[in-house]
């Protein structure tokens, strides 16, 4: 304790700081340390390990000599890889689509104060709980042509129905968006019908006296202000787009053949099937880069938007 | 939603309400129909699957096909069923649960309530790993697993699903902390409280809902995951969405669509049970994750 | 015992420096009110006083203690927060007693303490309540009961009352200060509420942008102010303010002013003139409160400093106690407080008395008061 002396003749004695009131201040960092350890070593540290074997030969064992661009080479020339990823524009864009179509249909009629509309919001939600694999599995039982659908619609009558998608190559991919919405229509349902419960009933009276009919005030007002749902939406379903796997793996196993393989089914059988370990991780950088830009810029024009609102 | 627009006759409007509940009623029927089928067809005998078709109820409703699927059906080399499968599951997941969980607690009152210069930051890098394919991560983990000993185990799996989880748990935390009060903090630092005791004492309390939000959706994400299960384990170690792939993929002998339904139900109940008596926190958990993306 | 100093205390937040140089030493038992519109570091600097942020630069001692390294816990001081921080999943008693758990108090001296608070502040029967339970008064009176408990040396108010109705306000301020009166102890109050800082506050530090304008005693700001933010927020409604001309009359000095079509002048009081002769040919912002422009009733005899004049009234507004009447000089609105018995009608021309021994001269370009 040292005196200073002070204004008007006081002293003025000064107290140290504890070792406890060090800690203090550090353990806020100290208690996110672990976590942004994980972060670093095991998103981006990973990222930038995977970065590289896509550089190497590496087949069966990974090896670490710079070996350019070769993989991606490989890639680019690899009928199957265009394969998965013209089925992953088909299968987002669908799969986006019908979702946000339907998720908002749904939104729309569960808004007009039906009864039991908590049990009926339930029923088209609880897919979400189910794993990809139970609900592939459950579709491809649906979808088998000797036994499933086909086979129901024929016995009920129209003999000449066919209904094999599933095991017709060029359709294959389809089934997946089928399956697909199945399960993930009633989350963008849920987001929307948040949103829709969150417009201000003030501005729609205001547009009733304005004389706006019923289809007019959800054309020009309820939907355009359902925007930011729109955008979340979009997110999401395009990163479960580009993440889809295990839905793939239960419904078709990327079959019949690879027809309805994606980059994601394509990158694990590579990686760990044959053995490539450095085209898997080529493949899987692509789709990391796929991700990147196309969900950064979105993000980044709608919070630029959201400021400038 | 305000009240319709009153200009239509009650003709017109009862016609409207007719249209609405139609369409609600061919959808709930849309989204009803695999599980009926799956529960119909798992208590069929492979005679009823023949000769009948989806939509037949079952001639003479059996539980073969269940005991089969649960005790001695093929997934894989392996036929023992699908009990091995269910308890490993059940082991990785609920410590990875309740470990994603505290971490995640801790974090989202740190974000909060000892804010530094950079936390901010952190946070948005943390969030970012929310968004990464996890194939990018895979050849990587899978080295490092094998590297530490613990590759195709339930420590392992148990790592994975916390390190990938963090992310999720500390943005429920985060955003719900967001909405105490900072003054409470302040006044029990005052009062004495020491970082440990305002969590324990002050925020804890607070903090059911978001704890069994967040409990829920880990548990549901953990327990359907696929992806690390199938890259980081295998035979019987594997994860219960695992081994119903293979049973589903055997191709040895005649389909049994039967055991093949049963096992997915099994596979299913669990995250459907917790949805049928927990739904809407599960709901809440959805939409406070979309509300950041 | 717990006198406080505040010696060139600086913040800064990077780049913006939010307090740019503060001092006050406020003795024992004071009650000291910090008072300022939003954004001017009040409540940044009773943070600092607190230990919740940190002190760029200067010197803050509590009790003749420099207290910048210690934790807020170490500073022996209680804090009432505008939203009363009390925590929720605890009783009334709980709340109180939380922070005499945590310096593990016994439980007996602890349950004396609270039955003392609780009698002090008349809450007895809200001992056993959640704050869920309590209304916005009874809220702030335990976030009270909770700084009593600790017995501090210092005790700091952030705003406590803003987030009460009107009425509720007013029953709280009388609380506090019999409360002050009773415990003698040092506090300092933060508030946006001039009326508040009047009638609470020993001493008031006016602050804007970072500065304290002035510390004084509230008669003394009100009728001294240093400069013209502190003349024109203390003070509802606000003081007149009018551009003039500083001319002389008659060898005295004063301010050229006009009503109409009519020019006059009004004498400086003596104890300005030396310092406005300074300003002689150049323009002045002369000050006159409302209450200083009345009506012949308020006025009996002869009083040299008192002149009347006639103005057009051009608007009314009766507040009860008395009416506002607008009128206008020099072009400027002036506001004037008339008894309203008295008061016209719009349009109409009204004798009024203006109380020149009052008037305070501002200097337009610095804003300081002329001297």
């Amino acid at each position: 304790m040292n005196p200073s002396a002070g204004g008007a003749g006081q002293t003025l004695t000064r107290v140290r700081r504890g070792l406890g009131d060090y800690v203090e201040t550090a353990l806020p960092k100290i208690v996110l340390g672990p976590t942004l350890l994980c972060a670093l070593i095991f998103v981006y540290g990973f990222i930038a390990w995977t970065a590289w074997l896509s550089f190497t030969e590496s087949r069966i064992l990974p090896r670490y000599d710079f070996a350019g661009l070769v993989q991606y080479i490989t890639l680019f020339a690899n009928d199957r890889w265009w394969t998965a990823v013209k089925n992953l524009g088909i299968f987002a864009g669908l799969f986006i689509a019908f979702c946000l179509v339907t998720g908002l249909l749904l939104a729309i009629l569960l808004d007009q104060r039906i009864r039991a509309e908590g049990f009926l919001r339930a029923i088209y939600l609880y897919p979400m709980a189910l794993s990809f694999i139970v609900t592939g599995t459950a579709w491809r039982w649906i979808l088998n042509p000797g036994l499933g659908l086909e086979h129901l619609v024929r016995q009920l009558g129209f003999e000449h129905f066919t209904f094999d998608w599933i095991v017709t190559p060029g359709m294959s991919i389809y089934t997946v968006v089928i399956a697909g919405v199945w399960q993930s229509t009633g989350f963008v349902m849920a987001l929307f019908l948040a949103g829709l419960r969150g417009i201000d009933d003030a501005i729609i009276k205001a547009a009733q006296v304005d004389g706006a009919g019923p289809v007019r005030i959800y054309a020009s007002i309820i939907i355009p202000s359902l925007r930011p749902v729109f955008f979340s939406s979009l997110i999401i379903l395009g990163h479960i787009a580009i993440k889809s796997f295990d839905l793939v793996m239960a419904l078709t196993g990327g079959g019949p053949g690879f027809s309805s393989d994606l980059p994601a089914t394509f990158m694990y059988t590579f990686a760990f099937n044959r053995n490539q370990i450095g085209l898997g991780a080529a493949s899987a950088m692509m789709m990391l880069m796929t991700v990147v830009a196309i969900i950064v810029p979105l993000i980044y024009s709608e919070t630029r938007r959201q400021r400038h609102g | 939603m305000a009240e319709p627009y009153r200009t239509q006759t009650a003709g017109s409007h009862l016609i409207g309400r007719a249209v609405i509940y139609t369409l609600l009623v061919l959808f709930a029927l849309y989204y009803l129909l695999p599980l009926f089928v799956m529960v119909t067809t798992s208590l069929k005998t492979l005679d009823d699957i023949r000769t009948g078709n989806l939509l037949a109820l079952p001639v003479q409703a059996t539980v073969d096909a269940w005991a089969k699927a649960w005790d001695s059906a093929c997934t894989g080399v392996y036929c023992g069923g699908l009990k091995g499968n269910f308890l490993n599951s059940v082991s990785f997941v609920l410590p990875a649960v309740i470990i994603s969980t505290l971490i995640g607690a801790f974090n989202g009152y740190v974000l909060t309530m000892w804010r530094f210069k950079g936390s901010d930051l952190l946070f948005t890098a943390l969030l970012i790993g929310c968004f990464i394919p996890f194939q990018v991560v895979l050849l990587p983990m899978a080295q490092t697993l094998g590297w530490l000993g613990i590759a195709n185990s339930t420590a392992g799996l148990i790592f994975v699903h916390v390190v990938y989880g963090l992310a999720f748990t500390t943005l429920f935390f985060r955003n719900f902390y967001v909405t105490v009060p900072a003054e409470l903090t302040k006044a029990a630092r005052i009062d004495g409280a020491s970082f440990f005791t305002i969590f324990w004492r002050i925020i804890l309390p607070l903090s059911p809902p978001i704890i069994v939000v967040c409990v829920i959706w880990q548990f549901t994400q953990i327990w359907n995951d696929f992806l690390f299960g199938v890259v980081f384990s295998s035979g019987q170690r594997q994860p219960i969405t695992v081994a119903l792939n293979n049973l589903v993929n055997t191709t040895t002998g005649v389909k049994e669509y039967n055991v093949d339904m049963a096992a997915a139900i099994i596979a299913g109940l669990p995250t459907l049970l917790v949805y049928v008596f927990a739904g809407k926190y599960f709901l809440r958990g959805l939409t406070a994750g979309a509300v950041k993306g | 015992m717990g006198a406080l100093s505040i010696r060139n205390v600086v913040k800064r937040y990077g780049p913006v420096q939010v307090l740019k140089g503060i001092n006050i030493e406020a003795p024992d038992g004071e009650f000291l009110i910090l008072v300022g519109p939003s954004g001017c570091g009040k409540s940044t600097l009773l943070n600092m006083i607190a230990g919740l942020d940190t002190i760029t630069g200067g010197e803050i001692a509590i009790g003749g203690r420099i207290v910048n390294d210690l934790s807020p816990k170490d500073r022996d001081i209680a804090m009432v927060f505008q939203s009363y921080a009390l925590y929720p999943t605890m009783s009334v008693r709980d709340n109180i007693c939380f922070g005499l758990k945590i310096r593990k108090v016994p439980k007996d001296k602890q349950d004396e303490i609270v039955a003392r608070v609780a009698k002090t502040l008349q809450m007895e029967q809200l001992l056993e309540r959640m704050p869920s339970q309590l209304s916005g008064g009874q809220r702030q009176r335990v976030a009270m009961g909770r700084a009593l408990a600790r017995d501090p040396m210092l005790f700091l108010f952030d705003e406590p009352l803003s987030n009460l109705d009107a009425k509720l306000r007013v029953e709280m301020r009388t609380e506090i200060k019999l409360l002050h009166e009773r415990l003698k102890a040092t506090i300092v109050y933060v508030t946006h509420d001039q009326i508040e800082a009047m009638t609470l506050g020993d001493r008031i530090a006016v602050m804007k942008e970072g500065e304290v304008r002035q510390l004084g005693t509230p008669q003394e700001v009100y009728d001294n102010p240093a400069d013209l933010f502190v003349a024109s927020f203390i003070g509802s409604p606000s003081m007149n303010f009018i551009r003039c001309p500083v001319v002389t009359d008659d060898g005295a000095v004063g301010v050229q002013l006009q009503e109409g079509t009519e020019r006059f002048v009004f004498r400086a009081p003596e104890r300005v003139c030396e310092g406005l002769r300074l300003w002689l040919g150049k323009e002045a912002i002369v000050g006159i409160r409302p209450e200083q422009i009345t009506d012949r009733s308020a006025w009996s005899g002869e009083n040299p400093h008192v002149v009347s004049r006639s103005a057009k009234i051009e608007v009314v507004q009766p507040t009860g106690p008395d009416t506002l009447a607008l009128i206008h000089l020099n072009g400027t609105p002036v506001t004037c407080r008339v008894h309203p018995e008295a008061a016209p009608r719009p349009g109409e021309n009204m004798s009024l008395m203006f109380d020149l021994s009052k008037l305070v001269f501002f200097d337009p370009a610095s804003e300081k008061r002329i001297t």
